[in-house]
């Protein structure tokens, strides 16, 4: 695969209600801030790929909410609905192809503009599933009891993540929810749905994120700090929660096996010296971490335990304090790129981990990560 | 940098107005699995899916995860784009993109809609901004009423003009066993079906339609060994301008239509579309659009299209003929819609279209059209060119 | 201005009007801080009459005038598929055969429910399950009721309640409750 670059990132500041801010005005924050970071005008970007979803939106076409703040006008333009690194992805082939040098990926998101649990039990079957209630937070609290039970990791092993990641937001102007907490203060936190508690969950979030693609012919041109893409994977699996083991994470695996045959990468843990991803909630931390090869199945609680994905850790994952300090849905993936790039650059500040030279951002869609992309990038 | 292109299979459903023996799921599985059959490959070939429909038809977030069983999206790659009624040649255009990447061999792109499940009107006004447009405007044809009165008003185009086009669509649907609506209707019966919106009449509108379109695109190389009638994607291009509905301007023609056929004839050398193009399948969810929407992709200069109808310059058997299919007007599942129009194009290129092949075809064109006049267009050649 | 000089009649009025107005503009000064942040409440209302399909409507069938549960088994995978469907994902292929299978089984896992959500069934706390019904291949998701919690487990077995008014729907069973303890 020919190197693709990512020029230019922007992020708003992640937060519970931005209440003076329209859809369009989160976007187009988010795209001023990529295009000054990197140094480019809106008439250089060749094309863009918006990310946004309908259902949480309240919009039959979300898309048109922000054509114009995302500087679509006269251009191609296309929406990819589901987690901005399948934006990243998309707009990534679409350079690819030929026909374009520069792809634009915007993603916005106001989960307070609405009820979590009324959207996201819109993504069950309204045949066999709908009715019975089920939403994000009670789906993945039978995922997390599954994966815990079958592997022997336990509550105060999850409860870690969400220590690590909340004190690693701390860092992070961008992030909802720094928080200095204990593994008390989470066991002790309202238990949502067992073995889900307040604390082991991801918050409601507003938020913009955008990142300008360009191919290597381009970037050389242009580009001031150029983060290559070496290599990309996606995947599915079942969907009714019943015919998949929800203890295993078969479609993550096989993503993280092409991105990393892409990139070259054949002992991860080694090989990757910082990593964003997917924490909708700390048990997901542990098991994303083995279905991408950091540790063996079955040992994720024993790798938090280890420290070596803290801060100044073998591989720190999250310091951006991942998504369980802000997650703005959608956007949350392609924020994991924009740290991830940062990170990179060297430009992370006080979250800046150490001699970072491959960096993998994660992000997942459907229920208890039933699709997974997986993008590894480095200087 | 990128690989050429090819549509080498097609699938659809029979298209109804209401598909009450399947499921969503199922729908999907119907018209993915005559893709396959045309393409002569299993689900194993696929190396990878795009999909598309407007969520609010069918009320299911994350259609992606959702359709798997049906879609053949178990352990493969998938995602979703949506862009409203242009879904279907955004998925098009997705599936292209997918293949001439580099990334994927064989990409299935699927466009479908189940409008039977919900209130059509009521789930279509969500599209437009809920504090500015929403309170005041009314579902998808006071839009389009309000074109074709713009157009009447500046170029003397007449109602009977317009009903032309249902005539035509209606009666090429005729030859296309997948059409909704089957049967022919005269200039008369239009006129003298009930007014929606002034001038928009029953018959001059799109019904809404239950289907799903499955088309199989092939990179270079792959696509030759997969068939010997492969339909060659030679350019594409989008323009989704429009936010409010009154920033669109309100004089005759499809802005967004003219800006992406220029692109697109600049890309491929054509200078005189008429002459150069063998056949059209558009998405004129209307009728007066099958007269303005033409002028805006230059077939005759503005107010010159009843002309061009009247003569049968557009009928089957004519120098070109638009919508051998029957178009929008017979059938209308919007969010495979647009795919439908390419998979039309492409069936007209491979010679596979029975009844309702138009003769010798070289070069054909498919345009999307939905959310705020937003327009897409793709061109499709037999010869891989380029 | 075309005519070289001031502007007159009704070009004057305007010009004078779109300066009144940016001075207003400029008045307002910095007005993102003191603008008053309204919100504009609303419902999308779009009922759904959704087709089950013939295979979920004779499962439904089963389950209404029969009390009884049925699946499909994948003829390339052999599994039965519990609730019944038409398409077996993972084997992209048609089923072929019905099969009843036991109203008892076995949780895989399972979680309770402390919060409310108005789009519940039933009021917390409540539980969800994951339930391998005896003779099934594939679990059913289903709600968990009628004991304490408390006691739950994974590899609990437990029986369909079905509700005294069925009207062919997945809530015809009221939940799975937990046997013997």
């Amino acid at each position: 695969m020919e190197s693709i670059a990512i020029i230019g990132v922007g992020q708003t500041k992640y937060e519970r209600m931005k209440k003076g801010d329209t859809f369009a005005d989160m976007i187009f924050e988010a795209v001023s801030k990529a295009l000054n970071d990197a140094r480019m005008t809106i008439q250089e970007i060749d094309n863009v790929v918006t990310v946004s979803n309908d259902f949480w939106d309240g919009r039959t076409i979300s898309s048109m909410a922000v054509m114009d703040a995302c500087g679509a006008f006269e251009k191609n333009v296309s929406t990819v609905e589901g987690d901005g690194t399948f934006g990243v992805l998309y707009g990534m082939m679409r350079i690819l192809s030929g026909s374009f040098g520069t792809t634009l990926v915007a993603a916005h998101s106001k989960g307070s503009e609405s009820k979590a649990s009324l959207i996201t039990n819109g993504m069950f079957d309204p045949i066999y599933q709908r009715a019975l209630g089920l939403d994000a937070v009670t789906s993945s609290a039978l995922q997390a009891r599954q994966y815990m039970q079958k592997y022997g990791v336990s509550e105060e092993q999850s409860a870690r993540v969400s220590v690590k990641n909340h004190g690693n937001a701390r860092n992070n102007p961008y992030a909802q929810l720094p928080m200095d907490i204990s593994v008390k203060d989470v066991m002790a936190s309202r238990m949502l749905a067992d073995p889900i508690k307040l604390l082991d969950a991801s918050p409601i979030s507003d938020g913009a994120a955008a990142v300008i693609l360009a191919s290597e012919e381009r970037a050389k041109k242009i580009a001031q700090k150029p983060v290559w893409i070496k290599g990309v994977g996606h995947c599915a699996e079942a969907y009714f929660l019943g015919d998949r083991d929800l203890a295993e994470c078969p479609s993550l695996e096989a993503a993280a096996k092409k991105a990393y045959g892409m990139a070259g990468i054949t002992n991860p843990f080694q090989e990757i010296d910082v990593a964003e991803i997917y924490d909708a909630f700390s048990y997901m931390e542990l098991l994303w971490s083995e279905g991408l090869g950091f540790c063996g199945r079955g040992q994720g609680g024993k790798l938090i335990e280890s420290g070596k994905t803290q801060m100044r850790g073998q591989l720190p994952i999250n310091p951006s304090g991942g998504v369980l300090s802000a997650h703005p849905v959608l956007v949350a993936g392609l924020a994991r790129v924009a740290e991830c790039v940062l990170q990179l650059r060297q430009e992370a500040g006080a979250r800046q981990v150490e001699k970072a030279k491959t960096a993998l951002a994660h992000g997942i869609n459907g229920p208890c990560g039933q699709s997974h992309c997986v993008i590894v990038l480095s200087k | 940098m990128g690989k050429r292109v090819a549509i080498v299979g097609t699938g659809q459903t029979y298209h109804k107005s209401a598909r009450l023996d399947v499921n969503g799921m199922e729908l999907i599985n119907e018209a993915v699995t005559r893709a396959l059959e045309d393409a002569r490959l299993t689900i194993k070939d696929i190396d990878a899916i795009v999909i598309g429909n407007m969520d609010h038809f069918e009320g299911i977030n994350y259609v992606d995860t959702w359709s798997v069983d049906g879609s053949g999206g178990f352990m493969k790659p998938i995602l979703k784009v949506t862009t409203g009624g242009t879904t279907g040649t955004t998925v098009a255009m997705a599936g292209y993109y997918h293949a001439a990447s580099g990334l994927f061999d064989t990409v299935l792109a699927i466009g479908w809609e189940k409008n039977s499940e919900s209130d059509t009107t009521g789930a279509i006004i969500t599209a437009f901004d809920p504090i500015w447009d929403r309170p005041a405007f009314a579902g998808a044809v006071a839009g389009l009423a309000v074109e074709a009165s713009v157009y009447m008003h500046q170029y003397g185009v007449t109602e009977k003009d317009a009903a032309r086009v249902s005539v035509r669509d209606r009666k090429h649907a005729t030859n296309n066993p997948h059409a909704h609506l089957k049967g022919e209707i005269t200039v008369e019966d239009v006129l003298r079906s009930p007014m929606l919106s002034y001038p928009v009449k029953l018959l001059d509108m799109c019904p809404r339609t239950d289907g799903a379109c499955a088309v199989i695109f092939a990179s270079e190389g792959r696509a030759e060994k997969i068939t010997d009638k492969p339909a060659w994607v030679w350019a594409t291009a989008t323009r989704h301008n429009y936010v409010y509905i009154g920033d669109w301007e309100p004089t005759a023609g499809l802005k967004t239509l003219e800006s992406a056929s220029k692109e697109v004839y600049r890309k491929v050398g054509i200078r005189e579309p008429l002459k150069e193009i063998d056949v059209m399948e558009l998405y004129l969810p209307y009728s007066f659009a099958g007269l303005s929407w033409i002028e805006s992709l230059g077939l005759c200069k503005k107010g010159g299209a009843p002309r061009l109808l009247w003569d049968g310059v557009t009928d089957m058997g004519g120098e070109l003929p638009i919508n051998p299919s029957g178009g929008v007007i017979s059938s209308n599942p919007i969010g495979a819609t647009g795919l439908i129009r390419v998979a039309e194009a492409a069936t007209q290129i491979r010679g596979k279209a029975d009844k309702r092949q138009v003769p010798d075809v070289k070069v054909a064109l498919a345009t999307g059209f939905g959310g705020c006049f937003w327009s897409d267009i793709m061109i499709l050649g037999k010869e891989k060119k380029l | 201005m075309g005519n070289g000089g001031q502007p007159r009649g009704k070009d004057s009025k305007r010009l004078r009007a779109q300066e009144a107005g940016e001075e207003r503009g400029k008045a307002m000064g910095k007005w993102t801080e003191e603008v008053e942040e309204l919100v504009h409440r609303g419902r999308i209302k779009v009922p759904y009459t959704w087709s089950v399909g013939e295979a979920g409507s004779r499962f439904f069938v089963e389950l209404r005038d029969h009390q009884k549960i049925w699946g499909t088994r994948c003829p390339a995978c052999k599994r039965v598929l519990v609730p019944a469907r038409k398409l077996c994902g993972q084997c992209f292929c048609q089923t072929n055969e019905w099969v009843e299978v036991s109203d008892q089984g076995t949780v895989q896992t399972f979680t309770v429910v402390r919060y409310p959500s108005e789009v519940q069934p039933q009021k917390p706390p409540f539980g969800y399950g994951i339930i391998k019904l005896d003779g099934a291949g594939t679990g059913m998701t289903h709600l968990l009721s009628g004991s304490d919690p408390a006691n739950w487990r994974i590899g609990m077995r437990v029986q369909a309640v079905f509700k005294e008014k069925r009207a062919g729907n997945i809530l015809d069973i009221a939940y799975f409750r937990p046997l013997g303890e």
